[in-house]
């Protein structure tokens, strides 16, 4: 039991001795550097395989915990409380997983600024665990910060063009909603005179029969509940408050999407879940039917605009907005099947786009652009690529016997189950699948169908001509490369085809998207199985906020 | 019998073995050996098939439940009382399908062995096909809604991915193949949101998904016996859902009055089912291709031409039959909803006949027929005909797979016939190779156009005489397949109509009589236009008969086409053997006695006296194949009725089995005789319009020529505008939404103008409002004056100012005192 004591500190920590070990190495070693940011991320990844392993599903509480005082300042006792339960342990392990994927790919793509461009990534990692495993609210608090600065760099440094502009959107829409949440944290911790997330719930749960709840008024939980729902909104984001996202994405270096997509977004639903059903079980029962109306919105507006766009990963960007609409609605289900749901939704949502951001970066390297136009026939050219890019995609879009649909399907049962929303909400969450085939097959069938595109084809007029068309002096060549890998697989470097094979590097993260793809979708009963018993006594909670007559109360919230 | 359905996963592994073999070793295979290996999966599914069906005959027919090893659950969530397994289900319907689905398939994949040859992709095409008959068989055996869905999504992406397999052809027609993939893909998305619905639905009702929970006793034709049901044992946690959603139905049917809540509200049981079963019906118009979602399977006649046979025609499109046979009762307990089954496949029934008649496309033709023949089918499961609909899907798969293996033949003859003639001409092309590949740069020329061909019974006799087969099988002429089943068919419409007195049976009744003379007039215009008269290209004239890979499938399935029948015919076993011998002795006859088949039709004959001799190396496989698959299929017959105790029964009996509400046979002789009537006066009639020559001048059609029969043609040819409606009520609408919300509302609006006037300019304006009349004008002001006063303050204060560090440290600690002070304000005032 000593031993499983600091396991979690070890998981945490260890990407901070990372980027020890990458300070202390010179600056120059770039070779070196980015194989030690690899071997530090997996070396993460193994710990917190042995943290799951150590954990135990059937315990609802808390488990793996490390409490110990931080500082104390006045009534105020900040303590440094770090465990984890059925609600965070897949995401910690998730944010295990996207890292070193994001590193493969980096491999031999980032060339500027090596050492800091690793240290970013590791510290990313430290705070997004930290985020995860925190259970005092001040300490989560400081951990929700430190995770917006790393990003900010990596998008203000090695992004795109307007990385600059995007960067300081993001750090600014993720501040604004910080400092709500930072009001009514100091305002809990006061009222409360303890900043512990388990003891404020069991506070919040012994007041349950009382009459006047836990708070001192409706009116201040609305605040206390707002003050976190608005962070948390801005971090998912839930629509309205998305529009630093595609701009964050879009600027952001691929190994930043991917995290971005993969992990930071998860941060918002994750708090969602712990802080705002967990600490605020009555507001969260009143308003769930209006944040269920946004996240329907969010689902059917983000399809619908990414279907519109004309750069892939602005496409995939928005597309992020619909996803996490469907994790948002399963979470305000209210009920274990949406909250189980959205929970493995998160973890999906993470290794699909995820997934599927690699898959851009990918075509990026080797065409240097990501209109959508430019494209066409890859799958003839990369066939391994194309197919591994399918999987993905299709994940993506929820197809049964892949992640996705596991996910996308629980959390809309749930929904058609939910005591405050019900079969309406299912309803128009239902149209988010069609529409999500809507825009990813074309996504799809403009980069990956269709005649193949040489390159040479952007400088005639049309860029609908096949490599055959347009008098550029590379055509013969093309023409060449392209009867080439007709036949077979060996698509080769030759002429002016930019569609290199993949690296090992490469390979290795698709590959590895894709089989967790697959297990998930074909076996997710150990996932359930992890949260199960959180999630269960989530919804017991919850439960007795629920009147029985559920149809006066979903009058009474209108 | 719970031994041998133990087997039934590997029906499900096989297919997806021999897809994972060739998607890895593929590449290192020669073209023979992925085929075989592909064929072998297939035949060897069959086989697993087979015997189960004669262990369950031997067995009582009674159904058994399976757990597969390894996979005991699929979505398993305690708290949420959620148990979805991956379960199989063996019964009679199931093993009907499985059967249907594993043996055309394996015909098909042998078929395709020979047209695929040549193409780049050879090894992939193989993969997708196994990979759709493995889903095809989950969506069949499994046993609950959610597995069932699992394979209706597969099946609905191997479509795609067949659909799309050439996406890479020059001159648009790669592009055109790819948007067929999508719309098919999405369109049958629209589908699968009503069946999720449904689901969703049936989930929160019943509080399970499985059609039956292990050891349930079925009703059997409809009696409402109390349900025999064993509660699982086991303290899983699942505290409802002891009942299977069918036995449910009747227990609560049988009860009355029973309310579902849904949480926020509550509606009347009845209404539910009613609710459920609409919403499966929007699935079911998504896949089985029935108004108003049937327009992505025409589209769908891109994919190369065994796809369209398997998939398109012979078995994923009919899994909306099956799925509505499966919830027999739910139908049964929704008469509305049944009704509303009913009038949509009778309506696309005529529908889609009309659009045939119009087509130029070979395959277009077959597609719409398609269409038409699965609104009977729909139409027969909604009267209530749940064994006519399967007696059709049988024979259906059987003789359309046929026509469409057939007209893929046909295809590949006009390509090869015109290459072959354009390399006549010009022979410096003569040295590219042969294969698919490069018949794109051959432009401006259809190989599918019936109005390039003609006269092809003379060039490809086996073909003619196969696709001649399946055409009067199609046509429901006596004593073909589908005759038989168009009769039980229209034999439910008529005891609908006349002794139930249902308005939905005279409606059916009426639109499929008249779909049986569209259906049997497309037919022979198709025959007229592509086997007989003259060859009017020079493709057409050079063409030649496909290879024994391609027609050997032909064979056996023309054999099919011809006493398929007899599966439903009411005779004792004996009869049934005798009647069997009978019709292969005659459909051999017919088909060995080709040069006297062809004078009939064509007068004059060429020396055609046996099948091509084979090659050796192809003998082996193709035979092994064929004799794995022949001694499965005799076994099925043979087994049974050795034994005396094994009566063989009809289709219908075997189906009762497995799907309550069945109702007995209905051979209706009047009907049986008018529907034969209509079937020979439309090719009749067409024989007599489309002679002499099928086309005028101009290549058009004749009746486009007839003023009176004009305006019909050409909205027949325009496919009754469908696809355009649509474009312009949802696709064009949406596409300027999108495009709206995207650049306008989201990113012009909200990310540019928003962001940058509201947040921005504000925080600007402020700013400056801060720095220049607030902070220079009245707080400098004041500062100033506060400065002043300061400055006196510190000339008295100076001699604080000691120097001293100490003192300093102690100022620094007075101020984080008072700070704090003010921080704990809160508490002192508790």
């Amino acid at each position: 039991m000593e031993k499983n004591d600091m396991l979690i500190n070890v998981v945490l920590f260890s990407p901070l001795v990372g980027i020890v070990l990458l300070l202390i190495m010179g600056q120059r070693r770039e070779e070196r550097i980015k194989w030690v940011a690899l071997v530090s991320s997996l070396v993460t990844l193994a710990f917190s395989l042995v943290l799951l392993g150590a954990f135990d599903p059937s315990k609802a509480e808390m488990q793996l915990e490390n409490l110990g005082e931080w500082f104390s300042l006045g009534n105020y006792t900040v303590s440094y409380y770090v465990g984890v339960d059925g609600l965070s342990i897949l995401l910690v392990l998730l944010t295990a997983f996207i890292m070193p994927l994001a590193i493969l790919f980096s491999l031999y793509h980032v060339k500027e600024r090596v050492r800091l461009y690793y240290s970013f990534l590791l510290l990313l990692e430290f705070a997004m665990i930290g985020v995860f495993v925190a259970q005092d609210l001040f300490l989560f608090y400081v951990f929700w910060e430190v995770s917006l600065v790393p990003m900010y760099f990596l998008v203000g440094i090695w992004g795109s063009e307007q990385r600059i502009y995007a960067a300081v959107k993001f750090f600014l829409y993720t501040m604004a909603g910080s400092i709500l949440m930072l009001l009514a944290i100091l305002w809990m911790g006061n009222y409360f005179g303890t900043f512990n997330v388990m003891a404020i719930k069991a506070a919040v749960e012994a007041a349950a029969g009382t009459p006047q709840g836990a708070f001192p008024s409706a009116v201040t939980e609305l605040l206390l509940f707002l003050g976190f729902f608005i962070a948390f909104a801005i971090k998912v984001p839930i629509w309205p408050l998305h529009s630093w996202l595609p701009d964050a994405h879009v600027q952001a270096p691929t190994a930043g999407s991917v995290i971005l997509a993969g992990v930071l977004l998860k941060l918002g639903t994750y708090g969602l879940v712990r802080f705002n059903l967990g600490l605020f079980p009555q507001m969260s029962v009143t308003l769930a039917p209006i944040i269920g109306v946004l996240a329907i919105i969010g689902i059917i507006y983000g399809a619908w605009v990414s279907y519109a766009q004309t750069d892939v990963k602005k496409l995939v960007a928005y597309s992020s907005i619909s996803h996490l609409g469907f994790v948002v609605l399963g979470i305000f289900a209210l009920n274990a099947a949406g909250i189980s749901g959205a929970t493995l939704q998160m973890v999906n949502h993470g290794i699909s786009t995820g997934g599927l951001f690699l898959m851009v970066g990918m075509l990026y390297e080797r065409r240097h652009t990501k209109a959508i136009d430019a494209f066409g026939g890859v799958w003839k050219v990369m066939p391994v690529f194309s197919g591994l890019a399918l999987v993905i995609t299709l994940s993506s879009m929820g197809l049964p016997g892949l992640n996705g649909f596991v996910g996308e399907f629980t959390i809309l049962l749930g929904t058609a189950g939910s005591p405050v929303l019900g079969v309406l909400f299912a309803f128009f969450g239902t149209i988010g699948v069609i529409l999500a085939a809507v825009y990813l097959l074309y996504m799809w069938n403009k980069v990956f169908m269709g005649e193949y595109r040489a390159p040479v084809a952007e400088h005639g007029a049309f860029a609908l001509a096949p490599a055959a068309g347009g008098g550029h002096e590379g055509e013969g060549e093309d023409v060449h490369a392209a009867g080439e890998a007709h036949g077979h697989d060996n698509h080769g470097a030759e002429g002016g085809n930019p569609y290199t094979p993949l690296t090992w590097n490469e390979l290795t993260a698709l590959i590895a998207v894709v089989i967790a793809a697959f297990v998930i979708g074909l076996y997710p009963r150990p996932f359930f199985g992890y949260m199960d018993a959180s999630v269960g006594a989530t919804a017991a909670e919850l439960a007795r906020y629920i009147p029985a007559d559920a149809t006066a109360q979903s009058i009474q919230a209108e | 019998m719970e031994v041998i359905a133990s087997f039934v996963p590997l029906v499900v592994i096989l297919p997806f073995a021999g897809a994972l073999l060739n998607l890895f070793l593929g590449r290192y295979l020669s073209e023979k050996l992925i085929g075989a290996l592909a064929t072998t999966a297939a035949a060897l599914a069959f086989a697993v098939a087979a015997v189960m069906t004669v262990g369950i005959t031997a067995h009582g027919y009674e159904a058994v439940v399976v757990n597969p090893p390894i996979l005991d659950s699929w979505i398993y969530i305690p708290s949420a009382a959620i148990d979805i397994p991956w379960q199989m289900r063996v019964d009679t319907l199931s093993l009907t399908m499985m059967l249907v689905v594993t043996g055309v398939g394996t015909l098909i994949h042998l078929y395709a062995i020979g047209y695929m040859h040549g193409d780049p992709r050879f090894a992939r095409f193989f993969v997708y096909l196994n990979l759709f008959l493995g889903f095809m068989l989950i969506l069949v055996t499994g046993n609950n809604f959610l597995m069932m869905f699992v394979g209706w999504e597969g099946v609905g992406l191997c479509s795609f991915l067949l659909i799309g397999f050439w996406f890479d052809k020059k001159h648009g027609e790669g592009w055109k193949n790819s948007n067929a993939a999508r719309k098919a893909f999405i369109v049958n998305r629209v589908g699968d949101f009503g069946l999720l619905l449904a689901i969703f639905l049936i989930f929160w009702t019943y509080g399970t998904l499985d059609y039956y929970k292990p050891n349930e006793v079925l009703h059997i034709g409809g009696e409402k016996a109390a349900a025999d049901v064993l509660v699982r044992e086991g303290g899983d946690g699942i505290a409802h859902g002891q009942k299977g959603v069918f036995a449910q139905t009747e227990a609560w049917l049988a009860e009355g009055g029973h309310i579902v809540s849904f949480g926020v509200f509550e509606l009347p049981f009845e209404t539910v089912v009613t609710l459920i079963t609409l919403f499966m019906l929007i699935g079911v118009t998504g896949k089985s291709a029935q108004i108003p979602l049937f327009v992505w399977l025409p589209d769908a006649m891109a994919g190369p031409t065994p796809v369209s046979a398997l998939i398109h025609a012979a078995t994923m499109v009919t899994a909306g039959v099956y799925l509505i046979t499966r919830n027999s009762v739910l139908y049964h307990a929704a008469p509305l909803s049944a009704a509303l089954v009913t009038v949509v496949g009778a309506a696309t029934a005529l529908m889609a006949g009309f659009i045939a008649l119009g087509q130029w496309d070979i395959k277009k033709v077959l597609a719409y027929s398609t269409v038409s023949q699965l609104g009977f089918m729909v139409a027969a499961v909604g009267i209530g005909g749940y064994a006519a609909g399967m007696f059709h899907l049988i024979t259906h798969a059987f003789f359309k797979a046929l026509l469409f293996l057939g007209s893929g033949s046909v295809i590949h003859a006009m390509e090869h016939g015109h290459h072959h003639a354009h390399a006549h001409h010009e022979s410096e092309h003569g040295e590219e190779s042969h294969g698919h590949a490069d018949h794109a740069h051959e432009e401006a020329f259809d190989p599918q156009d019936m109005r390039n061909m003609g006269g092809l019974a003379r060039r490809m006799p086996i073909t003619f005489v196969t696709y001649l087969i399946g055409t009067l099988a199609l046509a429901g002429i006596f004593p073909l397949a589908g005759f038989w089943s168009k009769d039980e068919i229209l034999g439910k419409a008529f005891n609908a109509a006349f002794i139930d007195g249902k308005l939905e049976g005279f409606a059916m009744l009426g639109l499929l009589l008249a779909a049986a003379g569209f259906t049997a007039f497309y037919m022979w215009r198709q025959i007229k236009l592509v086997f007989l008269g003259v060859p009017r290209t020079e493709a057409a004239a050079a063409a030649t008969e496909s290879s024994p890979s391609m027609t050997i499938p032909l064979l056996v399935l023309a054999a099919l086409s011809i006493f398929g029948g007899a599966l439903n015919i009411p005779l004792g076993v004996n009869s049934v053997l005798v009647i069997g011998v009978l019709f292969i002795t005659a459909g051999f006859w017919l088909l060995w006695a080709l040069p006297s088949v062809r004078l009939f039709f064509i007068g004059r004959a060429e020396p055609v006296t046996s099948l091509p001799s084979l090659k050796p190396a192809f003998r082996l496989i193709a035979l092994g194949s064929a004799a794995a698959f022949m001694l499965s299929g005799a076994a099925i017959i043979l087994v049974p009725s050795l034994g005396a105790s094994y009566p063989l029964e009809t289709l219908v009996l075997w189906l009762e089995h497995s799907v309550p509400y069945t109702k007995g046979l209905t051979l209706n002789p009047f009907l049986a005789i008018l529907a034969l009537g209509i079937g020979i006066g439309g090719i009749l009639l067409a024989q007599r319009v489309y002679s002499p020559a099928p086309l005028a001048e101009g290549n058009q059609d004749v009746l486009e020529i007839r003023p009176d029969t004009r305006p019909a043609f050409q909205l027949a040819n325009a496919k009754l505008y469908w696809d355009e409606t649509y474009g312009r009520l949802i696709e064009q609408p949406y596409n300027r939404a999108a495009a709206w919300l995207a650049h306008k509302l989201d990113w012009e609006f909200w990310h540019d103008r928003f962001h940058h006037t509201v947040f921005r300019d504000f925080y600007k304006r402020a700013a400056d409002f801060i720095a220049t009349p607030v902070d220079r004008g009245a707080i400098d002001q004041g500062f100033l004056r506060i400065g002043r006063a300061v400055a006196q303050a510190a000339a008295r204060l100076r001699t604080v100012q000691t120097g001293y560090v100490r003192t300093y440290v102690f100022t620094m600690l007075f101020g984080v005192v008072l700070v704090m002070l003010i921080l704990l304000l809160p508490l002192l005032r508790q």
